[in-house]
């Protein structure tokens, strides 16, 4: 056994000396290879850990929502429509929301204009309470980490004011205290005073909130008192959410229900692989270095078929030179992929994707500050390692299998560099 | 002794680099089950903010409506021009309606 181990040693200590005889042209293929991983990995954690989380926090998010359609698009549901779903058996509680969009062109920002309800539909049945505690309105606890969410309690959402996410006090460099202005429907300007900001580790769902009162949001949109945004239903028995939102759509046929589930699994499809610039990126990236390394691997150079006839010359096993090339793949390979993991991790998870954030952002001005839950799977790991690993060691050993198992004499003479 | 021994061998100082990657990702597997098990609290009030508000999408994409609340956009709004057209909205790239909007058109 310990022969066995010294054996490869030698190979492994004569391996890396003929890599680093072409150092140069050896880093540049492990710098490359290194940031392919790197970029791949970062890919997978940022999108696996948005994917966790947004479906995660979002298990919380109304059983039913039905909106109604108009032309073939979303349009104001009216609240004569309430009774009906009301009336439908299996239906435990139905609410409205109110809520719109709202550009801000001093900032280029689109916030989300929101009329918190007084109670929520999914506290009823279960009788439990949420986490939510006091808020301070001093903004020097806003950065604190254990600065409560949000409160209906501590900070009193009265007429004339709103609480606004992170992102909204960020981008309008503003302060609780202070007045933010709109322009209403109809031109005029409403200052409303800023009473209270959600806590800056929500801002993944909070960013671009700005909470208001009914009444409010009434007169900024010039909405009927008739008319909600949308509403919600939940269910006595959660194993009939289908059979409701099947009947919601046989009583109310011009409205659209969404199920809590479809907003999961909308989460856990998020990412679109088959198109736009992310693949055209990574498809251009992935594929300029696998023909990088197949060039490398596959196409020995004469210095390198010199070498292996030498070697053959001077008494190696062909099963020798396998093991050499099998060393120098997997030498690059292995480091080039621990190296790639371990920054695409530190990118990730320390930094928030920094290098994403431009893409990320698009043309948005307001993009939450946040640092996604570290979810890592062994299964990513093992799928990445051989995507990259296994294909180019394997890529190293074969042709140099060709190379070995030829005459010394022809691959010496058929050489000269 | 000569030169040559005292110096160390090349398949060592390999070991050596490789041994302390691992140890990073053993450090970096270690970090990540702490910091999941420490974001449980955050995690719960999130949740519970989202209970709350009755909230349905996160914030992550601002800059169009159908990228702020993708499960609850019209039904035609993302890909208006053609389906393989690339976006007018940059983050129109990366994500794509849900599964379920394709399935609830006529």
């Amino acid at each position: 056994m310990r022969d066995l181990i010294e054996k490869q040693r030698y190979i492994i200590d004569f391996t890396l000396s003929s890599l680093l005889r072409r150092k140069v042209k050896n880093f540049g293929l492990w710098l490359l290879y290194m940031l392919v991983v790197f970029l791949l990995a970062s890919v997978m954690f940022f999108t696996h850990a948005i994917k966790k989380e947004a479906v995660d926090i979002l298990s919380h998010s109304p059983e039913i929502i039905v909106q109604r359609l108009m032309a073939g698009r979303h349009a104001l549901f009216p609240v004569g429509y309430l009774d009906t779903l009301k009336n439908i058996r299996g239906v435990e509680a139905v609410g409205t929301r109110l809520w719109g969009y709202y550009y801000d062109a001093s900032s280029g920002a689109n916030y989300t204009l929101l009329v918190p309800p007084e109670q929520p539909l999914n506290e009823n049945r279960s009788g439990r309470k949420s986490r939510v505690v006091a808020v301070e309105e001093d903004p020097k606890a806003r950065h604190e980490d254990h600065r409560p969410l949000f409160s209906m309690e501590g900070v009193t959402l009265e007429a004339g004011s709103v609480i606004v996410g992170n992102g909204v006090a960020r981008v309008r460099q503003t302060a609780p205290g202070e007045f933010i202005t709109f322009r209403a429907y109809d031109g005029t300007l409403m200052n409303l005073k800023i009473a209270g900001l959600l806590s800056s580790s929500s801002e993944l769902v909070s960013t671009d909130l700005i909470l208001i009162t009914e009444n409010d949001f009434r007169r900024l949109f010039g909405m009927p008192e008739d008319l909600v945004t949308d509403a919600v239903v939940s269910v006595t028995n959660p194993e009939e959410v289908t059979t409701v939102s099947t009947k919601i759509t046989k009583l109310l046929p011009d409205s659209r229900p969404i199920i809590r589930d479809e907003i999961r699994r909308t989460y856990d499809s998020i990412f679109n692989w088959r198109g736009g610039m992310m693949i055209v990126i990574l498809s251009s990236a992935v594929f300029a270095f696998v023909i990088f390394a197949w060039d490398k691997a596959s196409g020995l150079s004469a210095g390198e078929k010199r070498e292996i006839g030498i070697l053959k010359a001077i008494g190696w096993e062909t099963s020798d030179i396998i093991l050499m090339k099998f060393w120098e793949g997997a030498v690059i390979s292995l480091t080039a992929f621990f190296t790639g993991v371990i920054l695409a991790y530190i990118h990730v998870f320390f930094t928030a994707a920094m290098l994403f954030e431009p893409a990320l952002k698009g043309w948005s001005t307001l993009y939450p500050a946040f640092k996604p839950v570290p979810y890592v799977s062994a299964e990513q790991l093992i799928v990445l390692f051989f995507l990259t690993v296994v294909p180019y060691t394997m890529a190293t050993v074969v042709p140099s299998w060709r190379a070995a198992t030829i005459d010394p004499d022809t691959a010496m003479r058929q050489t000269g560099e | 002794m000569s030169s040559s021994e005292t110096l160390m061998r090349k398949s060592s100082k390999l070991l050596l680099v490789v041994s302390a990657q691992l140890v990073v990702c053993m450090l970096l597997w270690a970090h990540s089950s702490l910091s999941r098990f420490y974001s449980q609290e955050r995690l719960a009030e999130k949740r519970a903010l989202v209970g709350r508000l009755m909230l349905t999408d996160i914030a992550l994409f601002t800059e169009a409506r159908y990228t702020r609340h993708l499960t609850q956009a019209d039904l035609n709004t993302p890909f208006q021009d053609f389906p393989m057209a690339l976006e007018h909205f940059p983050s129109g790239s990366f994500v794509q309606p849900g599964p379920d909007q394709f399935r609830r058109l006529p």
